[in-house]
């Protein structure tokens, strides 16, 4: 009895089995964009989020003033148009007549204005506020102009208002202390619902002033396993995917039927000093380190070479050829005489702090950096660390060295102000206060001319490669796999996943 | 006062001791819900911006007043508020619970019904290769990690035949019993694989013991037949061990089996957890852990009861 029994639950659970496989794939619409990512948004306010999936999410529901296009070009959003006075100290927006929020009203300038009020208001707890001190006080002398009127000339305003922590969002909703827990942005789609850690569902908003939308809407499931994003993407379950790992991304072009984005990223992948800690105060010290580092080496072992060689500039518009940088070609004999002059040539010990899976070559990175600086007598102990815990850590300078993925910004200002002007937020992190290079930011921050800036910021590049605070590695691929059914999706240095907006999917 | 009231009366202290480990615990690991929400962005706020924060997330009071307010809450059946989640603590884990008990139970059944028939072949054929080739087989399901077996599947399953379980949102049995069958099955076979060869290798030995008793070498020499003396007489006395065994495995499942929903995405408790251990969701982790252990306790009283009704000369009490 026992055995027809047993063999009636193994009969059973085969048949489940085939059942199973029998009843999967099965195409939730031919017109609904089925997408997956292994990492899900923490939250729906866009002014308070600042992690990168909770940014993909929010930038097909919210839209700012303005946006970046995949040439980092700054173009129309909720704006039509937008200039700066003579002076440098009025910043003007004619906004959409048609532009509306998801409930029907109308996008109007007091929708801007209170918007910005919320970001600058510290009970808000928005970290961009730090990128809008100049603002002094927003006019609205009717429905679709907007003037920011600024305390001093600020030209990298312009890029930070295209984040998303500076979308504009309903004045009704902000009374209402709504945002975060209901959703009614102007982009191109609404969020119809939200499972934390497990699916989105969003349906086409068919009132974007912004133009016809290529699907009827997107469903995102959460799949915190990379492999099994690969697989579903294989079995056709889901038509496009956001991939972080350059080693499942690399596999994807073998597959028939599949297609790999692969956009250069102008985020950063670096090795930060903390040259407040001996022997990291002294120069020769910080330059020998540079000069023992294979940067190439670094790329190739623990990325596969998908990437390129990186100066502190990842802009495509201001980058310059790092090749021409203090110590980008490998001298070991150079950095152990810089040693030696410093006063270490037996070397010495430090550790260097990495986040577990963040990214996911952090690992990878630590130990090639560890080989090759062993090379000089550096003997470098490898902290592997829960990511909130090496932010921790992080955040109050806590280390020797840290192997960091830092995001870039659209401007350099933006971008390195936080670290090396005297006044940066993250001078604590970055322990590194030089006269040349805050008034080098500060200057490129002031100056309007785009030639006259990139001269500046080449000048800054030069001269923190030099000084060596940080040893700026290599930059990376962002990377989206799809269907080739998929077309139209234009892949954004900054993982912008805006231009799902204009993706159709063939029958 | 019985041992069935004893016990009960012993749950709400555990339960305390628990959840105070666990609120003390989370608080220790440096970070907190300011730095899982802005990540190194949290660098940039100013004193007052973080301090609004801290009131948004409920960390604005040191520890022992945060602590009070959450055991006052507790009393009044109120586990507070997950801020993932923007929903009642309760509500979120009732949510998800339905998925982890139906993977816990599948993957029980699937064991048992391999493990125990598997473990008394091995025995009744001690010593011949088939009860060698059993004996290889567990134990390469014990060593086994069950992310290895189910990356395995998972390759297998869409390079080798094009097909992948539904993945991401969960079908609920009663709602389409064949998606939630077919969802649920690959999970439940890599949980289950290592589960079922614990339970061979353990029903083996109890069974082996068993046989060697003198009341079976009687029931043997009355003329019992073999199959008799192996199903009627020794199994159910080498079923102790395998009920104590299921008991500590299904109470470890029924706190999700993280790796599993990992892999197979699979919205369970397990997932959930980690998840808010990563968010800093304190509410969420420190109700979610109190459930778990609850579950646990229940699982472990109901093994007790089992003892009884599988052997009545046991008499509980305490030891």
């Amino acid at each position: 009895m026992v055995k027809q029994l047993t063999k009636k639950l193994l009969s059973s659970i085969a048949l489940a089995a085939l059942l199973g496989t029998a009843a999967i794939s099965t195409p939730v619409s031919a017109a609904t964009l089925r997408m997956a990512w292994s990492q899900d948004a923490t939250g729906l306010d866009p002014h308070t989020q600042t992690a990168f999936s909770s940014i993909r999410l929010l930038e097909l529901i919210y839209e700012p003033l303005v946006r970046l296009d995949a040439g980092l070009q700054i173009v129309p959003a909720l704006a039509d148009s937008w200039q700066f006075s003579a002076d440098g100290l009025e910043l003007t927006f004619k906004l959409n007549p048609k532009a509306m929020f998801q409930s029907g009203a109308a996008v109007t300038s007091a929708d801007v204005k209170a918007s910005f009020e919320r970001v600058l208001d510290e009970a808000t707890g928005a970290a961009a506020r730090a990128n809008f001190l100049s603002i002094a006080g927003i006019d609205t002398p009717d429905a679709t102009t907007v003037v920011f009127k600024l305390s001093h000339p600020d030209a990298p305003i312009l890029a930070a208002m295209a984040g998303m922590n500076a979308a504009i969002v309903p004045a009704s909703e902000i009374a209402a202390g709504t945002i975060g827990t209901k959703a009614i942005g102007s982009g191109p789609f609404k969020l119809e619902s939200w499972d934390p850690n497990s699916k989105e569902v969003l349906v086409a908003n068919q009132d974007w002033a912004g133009g016809a939308i290529g699907v009827d809407g997107i469903d995102i499931s959460v799949l915190p396993d990379e492999t099994a994003i690969l697989a579903a993407l294989r079995t056709g379950q889901i038509d496009f995917a956001l991939l972080n790992d350059p080693l499942v991304a690399t596999l994807v072009p073998r597959e028939d039927g599949l297609q790999l984005n692969r956009m250069p990223s102008i985020d950063y992948h670096v090795l930060q000093l903390n040259p407040s800690r001996e022997p990291m105060t002294q120069l020769g010290v910080r330059q020998a380190i540079s000069c023992a580092i294979d940067r190439q080496d670094v790329l190739d072992t623990a990325s596969l070479g998908e990437g390129k060689v990186t100066g502190p500039l990842t802009i495509p518009a201001f980058a310059s050829d790092p090749s021409q940088l203090f110590c980008y070609q490998r001298d070991v004999e150079k950095a152990k005489k810089l040693m030696a002059d410093a006063g270490y040539a037996g070397g010495f010990s430090a550790s260097v702090i990495a986040a577990t899976g963040e990214p996911a070559t952090a690992a990878a990175e630590a130990q090639v950096i560890q080989s090759q600086l062993a090379e000089i007598g550096i003997k470098l102990d490898i902290k592997m660390m829960e990511l909130n815990v090496y932010i921790d850590a992080w955040l109050k300078g806590d280390f020797d060295m840290a192997v960091a993925l830092n995001g870039g910004r659209a401007d350099p200002y933006t971008m390195y102000n936080r670290y090396w002007t005297k006044t940066g937020n993250l001078q604590k992190v970055s322990n590194f206060a030089d006269d040349t290079l805050d008034s080098l930011l500060q200057k490129g921050r002031v100056e309007t001319d785009p030639a006259a800036r990139k001269v500046i910021f080449g000048e800054f590049e030069k001269d923190i490669s030099e000084k060596s605070p940080w040893i700026w590695l290599y930059s990376s691929y962002s990377y989206t796999a799809q269907q080739k059914t998929v077309s139209g999706f234009v892949p954004s240095p900054t993982g912008s996943l805006f231009s799902l907006s204009s993706v159709t999917i063939q029958q | 006062m019985n041992y069935l009231t004893r016990r009960l009366v012993t749950f709400p202290f555990v339960l305390i001791g628990v959840s105070s480990l666990v609120f003390v615990a989370i608080r220790m690991v440096p970070g907190d819900s300011i730095t899982a929400m802005l990540g190194t962005d949290a660098g940039l706020l100013t004193p007052t911006q973080r301090e609004a924060l801290a009131v948004y997330f409920g960390i604005d009071q040191p520890w022992f007043v945060q602590y009070g307010r959450w055991l006052l809450g507790l009393l009044q059946g109120d586990l507070g508020i997950s801020v993932t989640y923007g929903k009642p603590v309760f509500e979120v884990i009732l949510k998800r619970f339905p998925l982890t008990l139906e993977l816990a139970l599948l993957s029980m059944i699937i064991a048992l019904s391999v493990g125990v028939p598997a473990g008394v072949f091995a025995a009744t054929h001690n010593e011949r290769p088939s009860d060698l080739a059993v004996r290889i087989v567990a134990m390469i399901g014990q060593s086994t990690p069950s992310f290895v077996l189910g990356l395995l599947i998972i390759y297998a399953l869409s390079a080798g035949f094009g097909v992948l379980p539904i993945m991401g949102e969960f079908s609920p049995l009663w709602q389409d019993p064949l998606a939630n069958l077919s969802q649920l099955i690959f999970p439940a076979i890599t949980l289950g694989f290592a589960f079922a060869a614990s339970v061979t290798r353990i029903s083996r030995s109890a069974m082996l013991d068993i046989l060697s008793e003198d009341y079976v070498r009687t029931a043997r020499s009355k003329g019992a037949s073999s199959r008799s003396v192996t199903w009627r007489h020794a199994l159910p006395n080498a079923l102790i061990p395998v009920v104590t065994l299921s008991g500590i495995e299904f109470g470890y499942l029924l706190g999700g089996a993280v790796i599993v929903e990992q892999i197979y995405a699979l919205p369970g408790l397990g997932r959930m957890v980690l998840g808010a251990i990563l968010q800093r969701d304190y509410a969420l982790v420190q109700g979610t852990v109190l459930f778990i252990a609850l579950n646990f306790m229940i699982v472990n009283l109901l093994v007790d009861l089992a003892y009884f009704a599988l052997d009545p000369r046991i008499r509980l009490r305490d030891r």
